[in-house]
């Protein structure tokens, strides 16, 4: 083995060590299953225009929905299987907010309907809501500034 | 039946692609950094509010309709959206109000099935 004398030479080191993650298998799942997942929401929204729907009630429902089956398919165990297959696939549409939702809820049962189902709910959506609502709010001061 | 014949297959094909492609941004940033699922759920929405704020998500979301509703960005989009409509019919109250507004259905909907879910489910137990 040749000596590692710098910081870099023992990182490229590692690297090639290092089994290759399999990013591209990973982006690949991600691409199908995330696409799928629109594809739905998709099929969703030209069933409510089918049905004359306008296009706010329509997408609003089609998250609906999807948030509704994708807290069912957490309850009965299924998002997680999917989500440690597809990653980002399932994790990046709105079905991830929701299993972000419905998972701790789930799990911290024990610890009592209102800390624990009510209170843990929101470790990880707290953060989604806390980072859009204020840049939402930022965003409509600005307009306001601007018009 | 008249619905299947209704469905604009181009545009479902479309969905698909951004769909998927704003999905491999995220498991992208999953690999290649140390970026927790909690920070990227983050940064999608803070990243489409922006977006949506600049007035640019919407050209995606006459592109692919729900590829890009329905990823986190569009959730985000949607609020800053909501925000600027807002302020154009209410003023600066609108700022505060029109944002949640608009994409209260999925919130509210997020927390009630999340409870309806926690009711009926059993907590796994850990294997030690």
């Amino acid at each position: 083995m040749d000596k590692i004398e710098t910081n870099k030479e023992y990182l490229d080191y590692v690297d090639k060590k290092s089994p290759n993650s399999p990013i591209l298998k990973n982006c690949f799942n991600a691409f199908w299953v995330g696409g799928l997942i629109c594809s739905i929401g998709q099929i969703i929204m030209y069933l409510c225009k089918y049905n004359g729907l306008d296009e706010v009630s329509a997408s609003t429902i089609v998250s609906i929905s999807l948030i509704a089956i994708s807290a069912f398919l957490t309850s009965i165990n299924i998002f997680n299987k999917i989500g440690k297959f597809a990653g980002a696939g399932s994790l990046v549409p709105i079905t991830g907010f929701a299993n972000s939702i419905v998972s701790p809820a789930i799990e911290y049962k024990s610890e009592g309907y209102v800390m624990g189902v009510g209170g843990k709910m929101f470790t990880v959506a707290g953060p989604v809501l806390v980072y859009g609502i204020s840049t939402s709010v930022i965003i409509g001061i600005i307009t306001a500034l601007i018009i | 039946m008249d619905f299947i014949s209704s469905i604009d297959w181009i545009g479902l094909l479309k969905c698909f692609v951004v769909g998927g492609l704003i999905c491999v941004i995220g498991q992208i940033l999953i690999d290649k950094t140390k970026l927790t699922p909690a920070r990227i759920l983050v940064v999608f929405v803070t990243a489409g509010a922006i977006l949506g704020g600049l007035g640019i998500y919407k050209y995606l979301i006459d592109f692919a309709g729900a590829g890009a509703t329905v990823p986190l960005t569009g959730f985000g989009a949607n609020l800053a959206k909501g925000a600027i409509e807002g302020v154009k019919e209410q003023g600066i109250l609108g700022a505060f109000i029109g944002g949640v507004k608009a994409s209260s259905g999925g919130i509210a909907a997020a927390i009630f099935f999340g409870y309806i879910a926690s009711l009926i489910a059993k907590p796994k137990i850990k294997k030690q």
